[in-house]
């Protein structure tokens, strides 16, 4: 095996390990920090290792019981500088590897700890994606356009709470289950759309190393979450979305919108998947959450071969359903384009206009009320929509899509 | 593991009589199952006096270290044995009290 192999598999080891062995750490020792530490120096010695002695049979058990060591070495240091001099013989471990049915449900915990409530939105982001996935501090903070050292202590602020504040390192009890399995798609949702529609002035527009990451994580969430319909919902909604990726990019960088892009360049193998998981769900009879309502809208949508067969009176039976659940403005805007295609643009307007002050400054309210106007011709109001969403666009691509529109229409 | 859960407020009153009957019933719950270490409520902040004795002679000022709109009305402190239970006895005893609460650890 020559050293680009042994690279490799130390690579595809980390992806596929470092959160079960963080979890698994996290769990035998209580302290994030430990196991953290532990788990990096693992992949130092395999980096080590590796080559010269090979790549060993089962990496993740070699790389289990080398981070436990050197955990267990980091304890008796740290015992000894403290001037204790206990022998730290209640962490010996002599147990082989565990089986892998206890090792997953070690990684459920660590996704549940990482994504507590107690913790603000962006430090549950940071967390799971460095504890969980596995990305390092220089990504996330390039991944959220901000200095190493916020990234970073973001990170160090939600272990310190974590171990002060004692959030326990466990699956939520059954009462608690559900609200706790929303905070955990939030955090994964929100993950995935600052890849989907990037927000970051000079960024790329569409960042796939984060849409790649938000469906790993959410894959895993799935198979240690089966029988969890938002889960699943999640996942095959990011998996149409992520099927029409490299549609949604001009070579001049716009964004391609849904009814121009190239549907037979869509993905199919995602689609397919997807659609395999809806119809697991809508076989369980269970009524459907935000998300499975948000991915059924997607998949009506990808089995329009044109654009006009698309069946706009189901997805507003869809956008219906999802305003019973979350009356939120933002879902009455989205619906508002299912109406423009069933009922009009002069009732889609109608609604549209009614959201004027709750979406106030949301440059998808401005682009929404840009394109009505413009089918109802009326211009110079569309012109003056379209200024201000160019205006409120946080993503280029996007930009560019509604300056080239606002540019089509008749002076 | 002990936690303090402070009762945050904004408004000059007292608790009414039916929000002090409903304190009482989560004071004995918290009696029954464990968790009581201490409790009380506090007068308004205008009743504080500050003394501070780092120099050469003690200085006092009248009111509250820090002048906020919201204030600490009263407190619980509470044994429980990890941040969720605390939470949960945290919203029990915010819907009893009527008012925010604040879940701080010990160190």
């Amino acid at each position: 095996m020559n050293g680009s192999d042994v690279g490799d598999a130390v690579n595809r080891a980390y992806r596929a390990e470092w959160g079960r062995l963080v979890a698994v750490l996290a769990r035998r020792f209580g302290d994030l920090d430990l196991a953290e530490d532990a788990a990096a120096e693992a992949f130092a010695a395999a980096v080590e290792r590796w080559p010269s002695d090979g790549v060993p049979a089962n990496p993740g058990a070699w790389l289990t019981t080398t981070a436990k060591r050197k955990a267990i070495d980091r304890l008796r240091r740290e015992s000894k500088r403290a001037g204790k001099h206990q022998e730290a013989q209640v962490l010996f471990d002599d147990q082989p590897p565990e089986p892998l049915g206890a090792v997953e449900d070690e990684r459920l915990r660590l996704i549940f700890t990482c994504c507590h409530p107690a913790l603000a939105m962006p430090a549950r982001v940071a967390l799971t994606l460095r504890m969980l996935g596995g990305l390092t501090v220089a990504d996330i903070a390039r991944a959220f356009l901000i200095q190493e050292s916020a990234a970073a202590q973001r990170i160090t602020r939600a272990k310190t709470k974590i171990k002060a504040a004692r959030i326990p390192y466990r699956v939520p009890s059954e009462e608690d289950f559900r609200e706790r399995v929303s905070g955990v798609l939030a955090v994964l949702y929100l993950i995935f759309n600052e890849g989907y529609l990037s927000t970051g002035v000079g960024s790329d527009p569409v960042r796939s190393e984060l849409t790649d990451e938000a469906i790993r994580l959410t894959r895993l969430a799935h198979a240690l979450m089966p029988d969890d319909g938002e889960t699943a919902g999640l996942l095959a909604l990011m998996l149409f979305t992520e099927a029409r990726r490299a549609t949604r990019l001009s070579a001049t960088g716009e964004l391609i919108t849904l009814e121009e892009q190239d549907r037979g360049s869509w993905n199919a193998a995602l689609i397919t998947e997807g659609r395999a998981l809806m119809r697991a769900r809508l076989a369980t009879g269970q009524k459907p959450g935000p998300y499975q309502l948000l991915a059924a809208i997607n998949a009506v949508h990808t089995s329009a071969r044109d654009v006009r067969d698309t069946d706009w009176s189901q997805i507003l039976d869809l956008y219906d359903m999802l305003t019973c659940l979350d009356p939120s403005p933002v879902i009455a805007l989205n619906r508002a384009v299912a109406v423009a295609e069933v009922d009009g643009p002069v009732v889609a307007l109608a609604a549209v206009d009614r959201l004027a002050e709750d979406l106030a400054g949301y440059h998808a309210y401005y682009a929404t009320r840009a394109e009505l106007l413009r089918r109802l011709d009326r211009h110079a109001e569309a012109r003056l929509a379209y200024d201000e969403a160019i205006e409120l666009a946080g993503n280029s691509a996007e930009a560019a899509t509604l300056k080239r529109r606002r540019d089509l229409l008749a002076s | 593991m002990q936690y303090l859960l402070s009762v945050i407020h904004d408004q000059r009153e007292l608790a009414p009589s039916d929000e002090m009957a409903a304190i009482d019933e989560f004071n004995d719950r918290l009696q029954a199952d464990g968790h009581w270490v201490f409790a009380g409520g506090l007068g308004f902040p205008d009743t504080a006096t500050v003394i501070d004795n780092r120099g050469a002679a003690p200085v006092v000022t009248d009111g509250p270290f820090v002048e906020t709109k919201e204030f600490l009305a009263g407190f619980w402190i509470i044994e429980a044995p990890d941040l969720d239970a605390a939470l949960k006895l945290a919203a029990e005893g915010s819907k009893a009290c009527n008012r925010k609460v604040e879940v701080r650890p010990f160190l």
